[in-house]
């Protein structure tokens, strides 16, 4: 991509006004201010460099891929094709054909759920989980257990929002058939420790998923250097386009797994005595995929990779500093997941206003956070809120932004009565 | 902002800090639960009845300003009314919030105000929890539950 340079500073930080002006909707005014949109977590905005890939496949080049001989066909199967290899750089992954396309994390994991486990579950066996996940990575392996009459066990989190590598040890025995873990959780923002709880469940030959719907967008992401099994991520969180997503599995395990859907695109040969699957990834893309999303995802991801990873974490870990900072010395605000390990967002409550109403009041000032469970309910349960106010952070965000929202949550409180 | 500003400070927030008939009704002849699973906010409503008239309302909840407004502002507005002018001043409510509709000029316990909450779509459903609530409580008698989202 042409316009990786200017995006960096002298210094490899980034040039964040530069970045700004790529993302067309960040220049809006929302009740009479200018937006601060920090809901990232939820979903993010869009840069020309995506919006336009979409665009220019349904103008100059769309068709169906896999199955036509003329041009059209042809462009858009090797503009589409070639995003695994986008991927496979993004995850260091060892090879392409370990790429599958999905619409999102929550099929990622659907998938391993119904395709890779369930057909190995026994009554008795166990799925370990921890207390941050998302309800994706939650209620696909209860559906699963109680088709199989399997368990679902759960690591337990501190106050501070993290887990302990004893409590992952303990709860790993010889009926754990997976663990699958979130990387960085959406309610509280903690980094969990996933190449450490891969050598422990290696050490006992259990396979390790990981939820990278928050990680890929905010950090540097090697899936050898994990170590894991599975990976999942969603496109939409990574600048890129809605019903986008990825599975990306170890090729063995990927091989003898059985298709999922079934469909076209999936087969080598049909007849109706018996079908004849394809290899990964095409075995697990039946039907025809969202193919100009895929390829505007192919251009988020060279857009995500030309600014460098490690720039955006270290921008992001600046602006999470300067969240804790401000937002810390509220009167009556409690920040929810205090990990050391942290990143991406802050998580809070008051102790005079309920969080809808945190949101509805910012709202009003421009500024867009997400209030309620973050679909995470048990973590809710765990510090006994019935929600809370997040701020997540995008490459984007400024100081100024936080200052802002610190600024409207001290409206809050003036309006609540502190 | 200054529409909201106005909303929260007219009778959201003194509401939300010293709310009416904040207790559980015990005995009482009917009672229902709303519940917001978008949001996890619950409210539950107590109502006693003196055979079709209602003699006092109660509720308890984990909710926000703007459903623990609506739902102090509804046990005033109920006491003394029968089932049938119960019924219709829920509708009446529920127009009110989504379409800001005012229809009567004269309403009940400062329930009018929630007619700002139609331009705020986002938070329609909070209002209206407590009288999701209300109908539930009369139609089922007693121990329902009833979501935002049927
Ligand atoms: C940690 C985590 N896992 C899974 C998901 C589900 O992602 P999607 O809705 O894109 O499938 C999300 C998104 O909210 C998430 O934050």
């Amino acid at each position: 991509m042409s316009s990786a340079e200017p995006l960096q500073a002298a210094g490899g930080s980034l040039d964040v006004q530069a970045i700004r002006s790529q993302f067309p909707v960040l220049d809006q005014q929302v009740n009479g201010h200018p937006l601060v949109y920090l809901d990232n977590g939820a979903t993010a905005q869009k840069p020309e460099a995506v919006i336009e890939a979409e665009a220019r496949c349904y103008r100059e080049y769309y068709a169906n891929i896999h199955r036509g001989v003329h041009s059209l066909s042809q462009r858009s199967t090797a503009e589409f094709e070639a995003v695994r290899g986008k991927v496979q750089r993004l995850l260091n992954a060892p090879e392409e054909k370990e790429i599958i396309f999905t619409r999102g994390t929550t099929e990622g994991i659907n998938l391993v759920a119904y395709s890779f486990l369930r057909p190995q579950l026994q009554a008795g066996d166990e799925i370990l989980i921890t207390a941050m996940e998302h309800h994706s990575n939650i209620v696909p392996w209860q559906i699963i257990c109680e088709q199989t009459s399997a368990k679902l066990v759960v690591v337990p989190i501190s106050d501070a929002g993290e887990i302990s590598l004893d409590d992952v040890a303990e709860r790993i025995g010889p009926r754990t058939k997976l663990v699958s873990v979130v990387h960085l959780s959406n309610a509280l923002g903690t980094i969990n420790p996933v190449k450490q709880i891969v050598d422990l469940a290696h050490a006992r030959n259990v396979p390790v998923l990981v939820d990278g719907a928050q990680s890929a967008p905010h950090m540097p992401v090697d899936v050898q250097a994990l170590g894991c099994d599975f990976f999942v991520f969603s496109g939409h969180k990574l600048y890129g386009p809605t019903g986008t997503g990825v599975l990306w599995g170890r090729y063995e395990l990927l091989k003898a797994m059985p298709p999922w859907h079934g469909g076209g695109d999936m087969i080598r040969t049909v007849t109706f005595e018996k079908t004849d699957f394809a290899d990964p990834p095409a075995r697990f893309e039946a039907g025809t995929p969202n193919i100009a999303g895929v390829i505007a995802l192919g251009a988020a991801i060279d857009w995500f990779l030309a600014l460098d990873p490690r720039a955006v974490a270290a921008h992001e870990a600046d602006l999470l500093a300067h969240a804790t900072a401000r937002l810390g010395a509220i009167p009556g605000l409690r920040l929810i997941g205090t990990a050391e390990q942290r990143a991406g967002l802050v998580s809070f409550v008051m102790d005079d206003a309920h969080p809808h109403d945190i949101g509805t009041i910012l709202d009003g000032y421009g500024i867009a956070v997400r209030a309620g469970h973050h679909c995470a309910q048990p973590v809710m349960q765990r510090y006994g809120v019935p929600a809370t106010a997040r701020a997540s952070f995008g490459v984007y965000n400024t100081r100024d932004e936080i200052d802002r929202l610190a600024e409207g949550i001290l409206k809050v409180r003036d309006l609540f009565g502190g | 902002m200054s529409e909201l500003a106005d909303l929260y400070q007219r009778v959201v927030i003194e509401h939300n800090r010293s709310p009416r008939h904040y207790n559980k009704l015990d005995p009482c002849t009917h009672h229902a639960t709303g519940y917001n699973p978008l949001c996890g906010d619950e409210v539950e409503l107590y109502l006693r009845m003196d055979g079709n008239r209602v003699r006092e309302a109660g509720f308890q909840g984990e909710s926000c300003a703007i459903a623990t407004a609506s739902a102090s502002m509804l046990t005033e507005a109920v006491r003394g009314l029968d089932a049938e002018a119960i019924r219709e001043l829920a509708r009446a409510v529920s127009r009110l919030i989504r379409d800001g509709d005012p229809g009567a000029d004269e309403w009940p316990a400062d329930l009018d105000v929630l007619g700002v909450v139609s331009r705020f779509p986002g938070r329609s459903k909070c209002a209206e929890l407590p009288w999701k609530a209300l109908t539930t409580a009369l139609d089922a008698g007693s121990g329902d539950t009833v979501s935002t989202e049927e």
